[in-house]
């Protein structure tokens, strides 16, 4: 039980910040039709830009400074960049992209070194939140999950009930009529990318400091966000949202689950000898391929459903 | 005219340049450092850097080898991947450098002993002499070992031998939990925990066996969770890097009490992820920390920390100085850098560092050494005189073994060449 609990907690604390990271994307996807690579770039830039304002303000202002600072990169990256790459067409903004992560890792590589900074939780968050039976649950867990889920609740209600939400929606299914009416569609454009760096960077300010900050920590999330936006349906908020967590469970829990083929063909029977060819690869445990299991989900979901979970467009 | 001028002159350096540059050649001796210089081990790979370059300083500064050659380090990035190794390798042979180094992770030192063997057997006038600083996987050494591979860190059943004689005196050990990094060295450690604990201390039950990907956990939470409820007293990890440093810090965060037996807690952020609470927790065996009292051990640690003032980290590796000074010796004992006549010699070399006796083991090239068990405790001016990571907490010896009792048996069967 005690286990259950508490891994329960890590699965949701690991999931809404997979969730961060993906809404970012995802919404980028759906209203400019652009799969952002760089887009774990901006998490990496985020937990970096934390680290370097943080010392010289510490952890509170630069939990809102870096955030901004990645946001008005992604404004710069969209206004001079993806711009005026638009017009020779998705091929072209999907290698733009894709070149601009390995810039920013090298450029990342330069200012601060191939190894890890020293970007640590703040003191005042550096407690015991509560005891769950006798297992510690850190306070900084629970702070990122209250982030998260004020993002989360931050986010609804700028879309639904905001001017500029109405105005984004529309633009997303219908940007000539939004044109028509008078507002700057490209504006607009720029100002979500904006909004989805600032995100995956304010995931990288509470990310980095929770995990590691090195120059890997880009490619480390940059396939499972994908895998996330996929699973969860490309464009839906929603469908990132019950697929991050979705997959942050099954990372977690799998990890539990030292079972394998060969327990699984024993309960029926069958057992296989030490001497088999076959014994190496059926004894590899669930928790053996908890890196993979995510992979293979995203794999099935494009087979069965490729649309994914709440997705509402094939392509 | 002015336009003639300046380009013989610009002519002139270069000749002169070049020129300078293949007598330097032939004079300084290189070592190509080759090792994961990015990637999730890079700070890793930049603390052995350092120490080669002080190691190799220490040799040049009383007068080099062979009269007067230099020793130079050249360091290559293998993001700690044995194919960018393979690439890397064939580059600084290339460059005509004959010597090479490296130690993290067994999978690229496989691959590397495996084509140095090779390269060697095809050019033997290029002959490559491999200097392992870390890399412990017994394979190395046995079922898998090479004439031109030696081996400077204990291999991992010595020091697991070492350290499970010292867990079966500890009678309030009973379950025992192994997590390990999902690779050869990681394997091994858990196979050898595992046969030697039941030979040892029949008692002790071993209530998780768990292997991770090498170096892409980023939240060691959920083996943490998964460890408190195995009901363990005690972990056996031979993680190395971030994968210890975070491993340590989710255990720390939860409030899990456990002692932990270790192979590299000494170096890579460990000691400052664990800080007070690692206090009594934390052993570790290794060939070398500052605090073994021996004579000359506060002197080397000092002499990094001079060198390097700028870095957090400590002198850690007392295998890199053993492999820099055997290389030396065994080259004036050749008077010469072929590496032909220098293999031969490396056998034969024999002298006292710091910790004691240090000589290369004829049949399977390991170095056989003396070895610590050291337990985390607070720096205390005396014999815990030296902290790490400017922590203000250090290692004090609990147990030292004679080289002489680490001496395994070998599998190895090579031929001189």
């Amino acid at each position: 039980m005690e286990f259950f609990l508490v891994t329960l907690l890590n699965s949701l604390s690991y999931g809404l910040l997979l969730f961060m990271l993906s809404s970012g994307l995802t919404l980028i996807f759906s209203m400019m039709g652009v799969l952002n690579f760089a887009h774990a770039s901006f998490y990496m830039l985020g937990a970096y830009f934390a680290y370097q304002v943080g010392l010289h303000t510490g952890f509170w202002p630069a939990l809102f400074l870096a955030p901004v600072i990645v946001g008005a990169l992604g404004a710069a990256t969209e206004r001079f960049g993806l711009r005026t790459v638009h017009k020779f067409g998705h091929v072209a903004e999907l290698l733009f992209t894709f070149g601009l992560a390995y810039v920013i890792e090298e450029v990342v590589h330069l200012i601060w070194g191939r190894a890890p900074v020293d970007y640590r939780i703040p003191a005042e968050l550096d407690f015991t939140l509560f005891t769950l039976f006798t297992t510690q649950y850190p306070a900084y867990r629970g702070f990122m999950m209250l982030v998260s889920v004020a993002m989360l609740l931050g986010l609804y209600l700028l879309l639904t009930r905001t001017r500029i939400g109405l105005v984004i929606q529309a633009s997303l299914s219908h940007p000539e009529m939004v044109e028509s009416l008078g507002h700057n569609v490209p504006r607009v454009f720029m100002l979500v990318f904006a909004g989805g760096a600032a995100l995956a960077g304010l995931a990288g300010v509470i990310g980095g400091n929770a995990f590691i900050t090195e120059p890997g920590m880009a490619v480390a999330v940059g396939s499972i966000v994908f895998v996330v936006v996929v699973f969860g349906g490309m464009g839906s908020l929603a469908g990132a949202f019950i697929a991050s967590l979705i997959i942050g469970a099954i990372q977690t829990f799998s990890v539990a689950l030292d079972y394998s083929m060969l327990d699984l063909l024993a309960k029926i029977g069958i057992s296989i000898s030490r001497e088999s060819a076959w014994h190496g690869l059926f004894s590899i445990t669930v928790s053996q391929t908890a890196p993979v299991l995510p992979y293979m989900l995203m794999v099935l979901m494009l087979i069965v459903r490729p649309r994914g979970l709440m997705g509402t467009r094939e392509t | 005219m002015k336009n003639l001028k300046s380009t013989l002159a610009a002519g002139l350096c270069l000749c002169a340049s070049v020129f300078s540059a293949s007598a330097l050649a032939q004079e300084t001796i290189r070592i190509a450092f080759i090792e994961g210089l990015s990637g999730p081990f890079a700070n890793i790979g930049e603390i052995g850097l350092r120490h080669y370059q002080l190691a190799a300083e220490t040799v040049n500064a009383r007068g080099g080898v062979l009269g007067g050659r230099k020793i130079e380090i050249v360091p290559f990035d293998t993001k700690t991947s044995p194919q960018e190794a393979l690439l890397v390798l064939k580059q600084a042979i290339d460059q005509g450098i004959r010597y090479i180094a490296q130690g993290n992770g067994s999978s690229v030192a496989l691959a590397l002993s495996d084509a140095v063997a090779k390269h060697n057997d095809r050019n033997p006038a290029e002959s490559v002499i491999y200097l392992n600083y870390a890399a412990v996987d017994p394979q190395l050494t046995n079922d898998k070992c090479n004439y031109w591979h030696f081996r400077f860190d204990a291999d991992a059943d010595m020091k697991m031998a070492a350290l499970t004689d010292y867990m079966a005196q500890q009678k309030g050990i009973r379950k025992v939990y192994l997590i390990n990094q999902d690779y050869s060295f990681g394997q091994a450690v858990a196979k050898s925990a595992r046969s030697m604990l039941a030979a040892k201390r029949a008692d002790v039950e071993i209530v998780g066996d768990d292997l991770h990907p090498l170096g892409k956990v980023k939240d060691f939470a959920p083996y943490v969770a998964k460890i408190k409820s195995s009901g363990a007293d005690s972990v056996i990890t031979g993680n190395w890097g971030n994968d210890l440093a975070l491993l340590v810090k989710a255990g720390k965060e939860a409030g899990l009490k456990v002692d932990y037996y270790t192979y590299y807690t000494g170096a890579g952020g460990v000691v400052t992820a664990l800080g007070e609470a690692g206090v009594g927790h934390v052993k570790q065996v290794t060939t070398w920390h500052s605090n073994i009292g021996g004579k000359g051990a506060g002197e080397h640690t000092l002499a990094y920390r001079t060198r390097f003032p700028e870095v957090k980290d400590d002198l850690y590796y007392s295998s890199i100085r053993n492999s820099v000074e055997t290389l030396a010796r065994a080259i004036e004992q050749a008077k010469s850098a072929d590496t032909q006549k220098v293999v031969l010699a490396m056998e034969t070399v024999k002298y006292d560092d710091d910790s004691g006796s240090i000589e290369v083991r004829a049949d399977n090239h390991q170095v056989i050494q003396p070895l610590f068990i050291s337990t985390l405790v607070k720096a205390n001016g005396k014999d815990v005189k030296y902290d790490v990571e400017k922590t203000g907490f250090g290692f004090r010896t609990d147990a030292r073994i004679e080289g002489k009792s680490t001496v395994l048996p070998t599998t190895c069967r090579f031929q001189k060449p």
